[in-house]
């Protein structure tokens, strides 16, 4: 019987250094096989300083590699950051909900994300692009702090290069030798001209990025029920058992990550809750 | 159903002991009842409890279940305070070692039961299953007694959840009073309580005596003082997150979390890892925790429950409201521990009426 609460010590295959402070991390996963859903996250283990909650962001149809993508902010993070190739660390998962894939097959996709926000959204690209006939227009728009805080540059060039998805990209901050835009992402909401109506919006990044691109997309005619959010709370143990992560009638582990605009937008509206 | 004497229940004690089970009861300790490891039950204490008050007390007599709720709850046995999940040793996890110990819980109110079965839903229940919790619970034998007196604190009527015994237990005894002298109408809730009153030589009950105490319990019921109506209060809980109330009460609550450490359904927990600095042995341990706690909440910038009055809220509201979309029941019991714990007295069952009026 396996215990949900046991991490599996797994080997870093490959690292990568996407920007300053965000890294990707390649583990041959437990059992040699990881089967996830687009949004789910594991618990990544470094023994004697703890676990943190971190979405996969590899290509689901490649099983046999787990990728992380990781911002380092604090114990945890960091010291994954400084773990080398064929070191070992702890994995615990895959938990949680994912994005509604297969509710935008035949629709327009609007994937938005904010800073280390692609990350988990990253893989619904990889699905979409391997079944692109199956979607309508597929748009990302993506805000980072900085230029240089721009993740998967090369990837995402190659994605718009291939028509997988047109790009929009704004940042918070630049110098005069960006030609691209400047301000917060809900900005480029205007940029999408197709049918709302039947378009699946997918937004991962701060709550306060999350609610107004939200209420921009519902402005334009976007539908509640189409408007998918990733949300972060304090997670000890992923299982509902810690209780840290509980947000109204939900366990963010559980219920979430991933919620319709409608489940979690009341909470939105109260301060601290 | 039989007739026992306080000399048959000692024989009880003895009997779970020889079949190998650890017996946690009630117990003195410190100027309160405690649940620990047990040889016999204390007799002829009785309890004071008010909003932020308790105190033991002579009774006079000789009733063994004389008292209400102390601090402890048998939560501790079942869900530990704190425990090794599992070590990292030698660039290997290793698993913790199943707790199988047979525990027998002897004493267990009904609002205790209930608070037991609520446990069950949140590590036993629809989603992930917490074997260590399993198996502590798969061996549990439960001797739970009818409450012949409540508590001014004491609101699990508002529930259903007492002051008699529902299912669930293997043995419920109902302590009644002759001159001082306690007795027991005893009947079995499972098999393996039944087993256990076949062994016992104790008369049979007569039908009286099922009459006296059905009688007992229903003069509790009549008795108790303090009332949570959960007719509608999710809905006005949950409809209420921006009411002023909320300020009023941050600026009583200590945020010391005793509320929370009291509670007998209260399961938030942290996990610490600590290594030893000769072995390099981790060990990886999950303890109690409180929703009072900035830490609780902490996120990458900040807790998301940054001032008191939204922990409160956080506390208040899952435990009456959101707890019944997560557990399917409220996650309040009614045993009053909050109340009589809470350093300045606040009382939930009084907080939650505030917060039901439009302000
Ligand atoms: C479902 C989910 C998916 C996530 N996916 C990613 C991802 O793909 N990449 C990534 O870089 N980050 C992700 N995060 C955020 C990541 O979990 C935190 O940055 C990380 O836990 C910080 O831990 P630390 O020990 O490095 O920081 P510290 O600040 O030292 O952590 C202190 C404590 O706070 C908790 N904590 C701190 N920040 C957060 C946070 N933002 N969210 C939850 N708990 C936090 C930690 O668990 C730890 O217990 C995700 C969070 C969640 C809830
Ligand atoms: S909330 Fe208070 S009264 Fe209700 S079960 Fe917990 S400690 Fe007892
Ligand atoms: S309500 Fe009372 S017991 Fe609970 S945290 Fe506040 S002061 Fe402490």
């Amino acid at each position: 019987m396996s215990d949900c609460l046991l991490p599996t010590m797994c080997t870093i295959t490959g690292r990568k250094q996407d920007t300053a402070d965000v890294f990707t991390l390649s583990i041959d996963p437990p059992d040699g096989e990881f089967p996830f859903e687009p949004g789910q996250f594991n618990m990544l283990y470094i023994p004697g300083v703890g676990e943190s909650a971190i979405s996969i962001s590899g290509r689901p149809a490649e099983a046999n590699k787990l990728v992380h993508t990781i911002r380092a902010v604090g114990d945890v993070t960091r010291l994954l950051g400084i773990r080398e190739t064929r070191e070992r660390i702890g994995v615990r998962g895959p938990f949680g909900t994912g994005w509604p894939i297969s509710q935008a097959a035949g629709k327009n996709v609007v994937i938005v994300a904010g800073g280390i926000g692609l990350a988990p959204l990253r893989p619904v690209i990889y699905a979409i692009a391997d079944r692109r006939d199956d979607y309508g227009d597929v748009s990302l728009l993506y805000g980072a702090r900085t230029p240089a805080d721009v993740l998967y540059r090369e990837e995402l060039l190659e994605w718009k290069r291939a028509g997988v998805l047109d790009l929009a990209v704004t940042v918070d901050a630049a110098r005069s030798d960006w030609s691209g835009d400047v301000g917060v992402v809900t900005n480029l909401v205007g940029r999408i001209h197709s049918d709302p109506a039947a378009t699946v919006a997918m937004l991962c990044g701060p709550e306060i990025m999350m609610r107004s691109t939200a209420r921009a997309l519902l402005d334009i005619g976007v539908e509640e029920a189409n408007i998918a959010v990733s949300m972060e709370r304090n997670m000890k143990c992923a299982t509902a058992f810690c209780g840290h992560c509980q947000l109204g009638p939900y366990f963010v582990c559980k219920d979430g990550p991933v919620f319709f605009y409608p489940d979690v937008a009341p909470y939105w509206q109260q301060r601290e809750f | 159903m039989v007739h026992w004497s306080p000399a048959d229940l000692d024989a009880l004690l003895c009997q779970l002991r020889d079949e190998g089970f650890r017996v946690i009861g009630p117990s003195v300790r410190d100027g309160a009842i405690v649940y620990t490891d047990i040889d016999a039950l204390p007799v002829g204490v009785g309890d004071d409890q008010e909003a932020g008050r308790y105190r033991l007390r002579e009774r006079g007599d000789k009733t063994r279940f004389g008292y209400n709720l102390g601090p402890s709850s048998f939560k501790q046995y079942l869900f530990p305070s704190r425990e090794e999940l599992f070590a990292y040793a030698d660039g290997d996890i290793v698993p913790a070692p199943l707790d199988d110990e047979k525990l027998a819980f002897v004493g267990v109110r009904a609002c205790e039961l209930a608070a037991i079965q609520v446990l069950d839903r949140v590590f036993q229940g629809d989603g992930f299953k917490d074997r260590r919790y399993q198996a502590r619970r798969q061996n549990l034998l439960i001797v739970a007694v009818d409450c012949s007196q409540s508590a001014p604190t004491c609101f699990c009527a508002s529930s259903d959840d007492g002051p008699g015994v529902g299912e669930g237990a293997d043995l419920v005894l109902t302590e009644l009073l002759d001159d001082g002298e306690p007795s027991y109408y005893v009947r079995a809730g499972s098999e393996r309580g039944a087993e256990l009153l076949a062994a016992s030589e104790a008369d049979a009950a007569s039908p009286e005596l099922q009459g006296r105490a059905r009688a007992v319990v229903d003069e509790t019921r009549e008795g108790l003082e303090r009332l949570l109506p959960r007719e509608g209060l999710r809905d006005a809980l949950l409809g209420a997150l921006d009411h002023p109330h909320w300020q009023e009460l941050a600026e009583r609550c200590l945020a010391c979390g005793n509320c929370t450490q009291v509670c007998p359904t209260c399961f938030c927990s942290t996990a610490v890892e600590e290594t030893d600095p000769v072995s390099l042995r981790v060990s990886h341990v999950r303890q109690w925790d409180s929703c009072f706690t900035a830490g609780h909440s902490y996120v990458h910038g900040g807790p998301v429950h940054a001032g008191i009055a939204s922990r409160y809220r956080q506390w208040l509201t899952h435990k009456l409201a959101s707890w019944e979309d997560q557990f399917g029941r409220s996650g309040c019991t009614g045993c009053g521990r909050c109340i009589s714990w809470c350093p300045v007295g606040i009382d939930l069952t009084a907080e939650a009426e505030a917060l039901r009026r439009t302000p």
